[in-house]
């Protein structure tokens, strides 16, 4: 089975995140970000391959501004790990898949 | 695993190599794209325009189209036409052997990922940083190379912009959107930017100018909440609190892949032979920022990287001649 990608919003983001049995990565991106529409099947292909042991999560910067200012969002693409609901890293940028799979590895 | 041969390979996928792309393709070469890989501040699949917003100047479009879109209609016509495009990034290139020899990972592997008998270099520019230590410890927590994908997070507050070309004023102009102020900071008391930039930004009312300024350090522990200015005439220090700080200092080629291998100008330009996209290589064909210090605009990217493929062509078709 595929790794399903779902959108968090201001309401959801809290259950989501900390009734998730495995790490959430969620990517903070929004509409006019180029770097982040490179990132997006980057993502995606991740979710497939990690499907079970990570789960990718994505938050529109423009539909919940609230969110990336509760976790200092100042940049984005920028991904955060959470794991029990704790922000677990951070990568700021957009990232090729290797690199991304080196800095997520550890904390999963 | 033994090589993918390859009539062509283009290192680069910006207008330029793009342009090389949908020219070599419609010539049924079936160029291979090596497109890159996503970053914020390197070289990027779609080029230096997948940091922008609006282009405004790109003939065909009058009312103007959005960076990214260009870079994604310009990878679908090359796809359209046979190019296959790849997301990774060259680590190593042999242009003296023949057929010339492309890494892809392991750049000290024993045997080429790629081999090629014509390689277009389009690697393109990116942006130079400061150079300071503060820069890694605040890069996204108030210190961007990009205001378009960054602009969004300095809603009503001040920040500043350092450099005095035209994507300084460019990015000022378009953080005047969100932040309440935005002092331009630069070295010397006159601009190197173009005169309609230099207007807009002198008419801008949120628009400051901190003259004969260079950014000594970034202040900030977890994110920016100041610079430190150095006065270039009297030495003096001075801080200008500000939460965000945007970097447009300047441009330096790609080009750290071809030291020893290619000839380069003082500032490490891929050097062309006059009015061509020749190298002192045969095969081997440069196009768009890489080569192009002067210009550096999207229009002309594209047009090298049409010239870049029309010589690849007929060098081509010499051999077999």
């Amino acid at each position: 089975m595929s790794g399903a990608i779902s959108n968090l919003s201001e309401t959801t983001f809290d259950e989501e995140i900390g009734s998730a049995a495995e790490p959430v990565l969620v990517d903070f991106w929004a509409e006019w970000c180029g770097p982040c529409k490179m990132v997006a099947p980057i993502l995606e292909e991740i979710a497939d391959e990690q499907a079970g042991a990570l789960r990718i999560a994505k938050v529109n910067v423009d539909e919940a501004p609230e969110l990336a200012r509760r976790y200092q969002v100042m940049s984005i693409p920028t991904m955060i790990l959470f794991r029990d609901g704790e922000p677990a890293t951070q990568i700021v940028g957009a990232k090729g898949k290797a690199q991304l799979l080196e800095e997520l590895t550890p904390h999963l | 695993m033994p090589p993918t041969h390859h009539e062509v390979v283009i290192i680069g996928s910006g207008p330029a190599g793009l342009t090389a792309a949908i020219y070599t393709a419609r010539a049924d070469l079936a160029p291979l794209v090596l497109e890159g890989e996503p970053s914020s501040d390197s070289d990027q699949p779609g080029g230096q325009l997948m940091l922008t917003t609006d282009v405004e100047n790109f003939p065909g479009f009058p009312e103007g189209v959005m960076g990214p879109t260009l870079m994604t209609d310009m990878r679908a016509q090359a796809v359209r036409f046979g190019a296959k495009v790849e997301t990774v990034k060259a680590s190593r290139v042999d242009l003296a052997s023949t057929p010339i020899g492309i890494w892809i990972g392991d750049p000290d592997a024993a045997e080429a990922t790629h081999t090629a008998d014509a390689v277009i270099i389009s690697t393109g520019a990116r942006s130079v940083m400061l150079g300071l230590e503060a820069e890694e410890r605040l890069i996204g927590h108030g210190l961007s190379t990009c205001a378009t994908c960054d602009g969004f997070f300095f809603r009503d507050q001040e920040i500043a912009v350092v450099g005095g070309g035209d994507s300084s004023l460019e990015e000022a102009t378009f953080l005047t959107k969100f932040a309440s102020k935005v002092t331009i900071v630069h070295r010397r008391d006159e601009l190197r930017a173009s005169k309609i930039m230099q207007n807009r930004a002198f008419e801008n009312p949120k628009i400051e100018f901190a003259w004969n300024s260079v950014v000594d350090d970034v202040l900030g522990e977890e994110a920016v909440t100041g610079v430190r200015l150095r006065d270039t005439v009297t030495g003096d220090l001075r801080d200008l609190p500000v939460t965000g700080l945007f970097i447009a200092i300047g441009h330096r080629p790609n080009t750290d892949l071809f030291t020893g291998q290619l000839a380069m100008d003082d500032n490490g330009y891929l050097l062309t032979h006059p009015d061509r996209s020749t190298t002192d290589i045969p095969g081997v064909f440069a196009c768009g920022d890489v080569q192009d210090h002067t210009y550096r605009q999207a229009i002309t990217a594209a047009a090298s990287g049409c010239m870049a493929a029309i010589d690849a062509e007929r060098w081509l078709q010499s051999r077999h001649d």
